[in-house]
């Protein structure tokens, strides 16, 4: 029962900082082009001022753009509540191993798509055309690089894996580099960051993401916004505690969850800083060089694969 | 064999093979000239490493004057010769293209499960914990040979080349702990000669086809045109 | 042990002396005598081996025995008449502007580079040392192949060097991995190399491995002896390079190359105790033979005609040694010494020619015997030679081959006939308008050097009508090393 209660507070309060890290990634990203910036908590005034506003929605809309952002929300929710944060002992964690966690990825940013096409103008068809064009490429690398790890540890299931990898004296796996390249290249990809999209603009050649939500304003759109704000804490999460599982606690003990919880934010963090930086050196790519850059992740993926069984076993 | 049954100089051992093969990777990728040298010159330091931490681990010190060599040339000597020349014939700036990089990489991938398949026979005879990397040296040799027949350019051909060379004496250090010392010397003697010999060669093509593309060298054939 | 330090340091002096002092008027003449002094060196080894058996320096670093030491005769002997020829030809080259006095530096000291680095590579004990020598005699000859720094030797110089480079890579892998399996066996880390230990030890080494290796042996010193696939850069280094280079490339480093794999087919034989690195030799020469002996009737060019020749004989003698018993690899090493000899006589002839004619292509050089005529024989009778017609000595080793496939193979003879009829078809294809045709109006003579070449034809029409038991005896020596049985 602790553990339930524990989960679903866990999974609460990612939802509620996702903005703050979308927004602190933001901040130090203007702190690094030497800019003034918004706050940190900037997102939550975005959203909350949102969430008055009056939902417009286009004649031709049918019920599936009304229901997608409600779809695309809380099944991105759902999905955060499978990733452990602060432990591993998560009851919610048998609901769904990583093969389950990409499809619920997929289930949501198949609505999203859909709803992009819904109203029929060109703009959003054109994103979700390219939204599915490099989650296509996307989704091979990002399973592959899930299933070096899962060989690790001889199961598919998020929890087990991390605490495997957190269990006993350190070791090196020569795979663990690949994969995790790989992993963060398709997290950048499919978080729609630089260089593949750029969040902050809605320049109409390049745009992915905001392409397929520019018919959307109000409550809807907040929705929306939260979700992908959401995506990007749950890449996050996978990439910092999987590939640096330093400090998840492996039971529902205080003082562990407690060093978790502190562990954690200090993890992210720094990998906020870190996409910061990345951002601010890097210019975004054009798209067509999109198929490059995820085939790279996916050779990486391969070779943390194929290293695992020439190096790592017999 | 898990990994998790060896020491932790092993692990490292490992890991070194793994960049290894991910720094052969990154300059079959790689179109800038400069980058690339400076990849290969990573892939040598890498390659000292895993020579030091070999000589540390077999207690066979010869392979400490091997690793000064690899640092000399691979790091320092050979690399710094490469970025002289490239900026001497104004060429530092210049792009490659690569034709079908997908395709490519995806050829070197089978190239790293080709040679774990020719391995095989040789991981079940040897007593070294760090066996299995012989799989990933012969990788790293065939990726530099497709590195050298997929560019066109002298200067990346000649990268592809010492790769190559990388490659076996990373074989020659994991799996037997170096050669005899005296075919060592002869080998780097042989590598020293090759790179100044490379280099009087990038004037002799610049200067008499007018570029460093390979591709112009098309004058003899198997019949008269 | 006096005579091997001498043979190893005259060529090494030479190549200081060429190196540092630079080029000079007689510099012609002080590289036939330090050539002559190497051979007489090499003649006094040759002599000891004969009378007391293989030679062992101390420190175990070289070894001689009957197999390698004729074949360092040979090399010392080609290299003498070639220098005895270049000396003349480089002048005539020197003389029509092709080359300065700069580049006659380069090509004397490398000249010396090349014959230490073949020598070593012969006499040395060491495997791994047999890599760096042979791939040092790649590092000395690929500036002799852009000698003229032309567009076309240029890139014939850069082919060279990448195909064998990438080539001899794999043969150091192999190495890697001999030495590997051997050090399971062999006690003593720095001996695992080491012909003389590794033969005793060969019954005990990996079988596994040691296939593997020699595969990697084969395509990498494969290279180097021009076997198809791999033989790309042999034809384009043979046309591009000035001839006397033609005439050791093809006379002394194919050959080395081919010694080495002989050498690690001795030890994987017995590691494995199948025929597989047999088999693997003789589907290799096979290709190699017939693929060269089509390609021979589309060449324009006179020398790269007889470098695919050159590719067409390496491919047989691989095939003879593959075959495997002792009547075929006695018909092989005398193969070796044959075709060495003839081809590098074709090659002086054909400098010679190529003088007279102005130009390398075929349907420039017309009616040799009318302006030249000792020049003008010379080509007839060398390519008749070449082609394996009765009196000489290519005939009697190519008819020992015969006998050693009836009776091993017999369903092998008829494309062995074939292939050897297709390449005898395209030699004489343009022999006929060369040598009898009309000649053109401004052909002139030139100075030729042809003793070298009455010498090698000589020797080889000796070989054709009567082996020497001396040397049948040497041979049967060597061929009792390489299978076990002789056919004496």
């Amino acid at each position: 029962m602790n553990g339930w209660l524990f989960a679903i507070v866990q999974t609460l309060c990612v939802v509620f900082f996702a903005p703050f890290m979308a927004g602190l990634v933001k901040w130090m990203k203007c702190k690094l082009q030497n800019r003034q910036g918004p706050p940190p908590w900037q997102p939550y005034r975005n959203l909350l001022k949102l969430s008055r506003k009056q939902v417009v929605l286009a004649d031709t809309a049918s019920f599936v753009f009304r229901i997608a952002p409600y779809v695309v929300f809380s099944v991105t929710i759902v999905a955060v509540s499978v990733v452990p944060v602060i432990s591993v002992q998560l009851p919610t964690a048998a609901l769904a191993d990583v093969i389950v966690l990409v499809g619920f990825l997929s289930l949501a940013r198949f609505f999203l798509s859909l709803a992009g096409m819904d109203v029929g103008t060109s703009f959003g068809g054109m994103g979700s055309s390219r939204e599915v064009t490099i989650s296509s490429l996307a989704e091979p690398a990002l399973l592959m690089a899930f299933f070096t790890l899962a060989m690790n540890a001889s199961s598919t299931n998020v929890s087990t894996v991390i605490a495997h990898l957190s269990q006993g004296s350190l070791i090196l796996y020569p795979s663990l580099i690949f994969s995790s390249l790989g992993l963060i290249l398709v997290a950048i990809a499919e978080t729609g960051r630089i260089p593949i999209d750029n969040p902050a603009t809605h320049l109409e050649l390049t745009m992915i993401h905001e392409a397929m939500i520019l018919e959307y304003s109000g409550r809807h759109l907040a929705l929306m916004e939260w979700a992908a704000m959401l995506k990007l804490t749950l890449y996050s999460l996978l990439i910092v505690n999987l590939i640096v599982p330093l400090g998840v606690a492996l039971t529902l003990r205080p003082g562990d969850l407690l060093l978790g919880a502190v562990s954690v934010s200090c993890k992210l963090l720094l990998l906020a800083l870190f996409l910061a930086v990345v951002e601010t050196a890097q210019a975004k790519m054009r798209l067509f060089r999109a198929p490059q850059y995820l085939g790279l992740a996916f050779i990486l993926s391969l070779l943390g694969m194929m290293s695992h069984i020439i190096l790592e076993v017999r | 064999m898990l990994i998790a049954t060896l020491s932790l100089p092993e692990q490292v051992v490992l890991m070194l093979a793994a960049l290894i093969l991910l720094s052969s990777f990154l300059m079959l990728a790689q179109v800038r000239l400069d980058s690339m040298i400076n990849t290969f010159a990573l892939q040598g330091l890498l390659l000292f490493f895993a020579t030091l931490i070999m000589a540390l681990i077999s207690g066979k010190y010869q392979l400490l004057i091997s690793a000064a060599l690899t640092l000399f040339l691979k790091v320092f000597f050979i690399p710094n010769k490469l970025r002289g020349l490239v900026v001497r014939l104004d060429i530092n700036r210049e792009i490659e293209s690569i034709t079908n990089p997908s395709l490519i990489m995806l050829f070197a991938a089978s190239l790293v499960l080709f040679s774990y398949y020719v391995a095989l026979p040789i991981r079940a005879l040897s007593l070294l914990a760090t066996r299995n990397t012989i799989a990933i040296s012969l990788a790293v040799v065939l990726i530099g040979m497709l590195m050298i027949i997929s560019r066109r350019k002298a200067v990346t051909q000649v990268v592809g080349f010492m790769s190559m060379e990388n490659g076996l004496f990373f074989a020659a250090v994991v799996a037997t702990c170096g050669m005899p010392m005296v075919v060592e010397l002869g080998i780097a003697f042989d590598v020293l000669v090759a790179a100044i010999l490379f280099g009087v060669f990038f004037f002799h093509i610049r200067t008499e086809i007018g570029s460093l593309d390979t591709d112009r060298l098309n004058h003899l054939t198997e019949v008269e045109k | 042990m006096i005579a091997l330090s001498l043979t190893l340091f005259f060529p090494l002096s030479g190549l200081f002396l060429f190196g540092f002092i630079g080029h000079w008027r007689s510099a012609g003449s002080i590289n036939v005598a330090i050539s002559i002094c190497t051979f007489v060196t090499t003649l006094i080894i040759a002599l000891d081996v004969f009378r007391y058996g293989p030679i062992l320096s101390p420190g175990k670093f070289f070894y001689i025995d009957a197999f390698n030491v004729y074949l360092l005769l040979l090399n010392a002997f080609v290299g003498m008449t070639t220098a005895i020829f270049s000396g003349r030809y480089m002048a005539h080259e020197v003389a029509i502007g092709r080359v300065d006095d700069k580049r006659m530096r380069l090509y004397y000291a490398m000249y010396q580079g090349f014959l230490f680095t073949m020598l070593v590579a012969l006499s040395t004990n060491n495997l791994g040392v047999l890599w760096v020598s042979i791939e040092g005699a790649t590092l000395t000859t690929v500036l002799l192949v852009s000698l003229y720094r032309t567009p076309e030797s240029i890139e014939a110089g850069w082919k060279y060097f990448i195909i064998c480079g990438v080539g001899i890579s794999q043969a150091l892998f192999g190495t890697i991995l001999v030495y590997f399996a051997a050090e399971k066996v062999v006690p003593g880390h720095d001996d695992g190399l080491l012909w003389t230990v590794l033969q005793d030890h060969a019954v005990k080494m990996d079988p596994g491995v040691m296939a593997l290796a020699f595969v990697f042996l084969l395509v990498g010193y494969g290279t180097k002896v021009g076997l198809v696939p791999l033989h790309n850069w042999l034809p384009d280094a043979h046309s591009e390079g000035p001839t006397p280079m033609s005439a050791i490339l093809s006379g002394l480093l194919l050959n080395v190359a081919l010694y080495a794999i002989v050498r690690f087919k001795m030890l994987v034989d017995p590691a494995l105790g199948t025929h597989l690195a047999g088999n693997l030799m003789m589907g290799f020469g096979m290709l190699s033979f017939s693929v060269a002996g089509l390609l021979l009737h589309r060449q324009y060019d006179v020398k790269r005609m007889f470098s695919y020749s050159s590719i067409e004989h390496m491919g047989l003698i691989t095939f003879a040694f593959g075959i495997g018993g002792p009547l075929a690899t006695f018909g092989a090493l005398l193969h070796m010494i044959v075709h060495s000899l003839t081809k590098s006589a074709i090659f002086i002839t054909v400098g010679h020619v190529a003088h007279i004619a102005g130009s390398q292509a075929i349907n420039q050089i017309r009616g040799l015997l009318h302006t030249q005529p000792f020049v003008g024989w010379g080509f007839l009778i060398g390519t008749c030679a070449i082609a394996g017609l009765p009196p000489f000595g290519i005939f009697t080793s190519e008819f020992l081959l015969f006998t050693a496939t009836i009776k091993s193979y017999p369903w092998l003879v008829p494309p062995l006939f074939i292939g050897l009829t297709v390449a005898f078809a395209g030699l004489f294809r343009n022999l006929q308008s060369m040598v009898f045709g009309e000649p053109p109006e401004n052909q002139k003579q030139v100075a030729a050097n042809m003793w070298p070449v009455v010498v090698h034809l000589g020797l080889v029409l000796w070989l054709g009508l009567a082996i020497p038991a001396l040397l049948a005896q040497w041979l049967n020596q060597a061929t009792i090393m390489i299978v076990g049985r002789g056919i004496l």
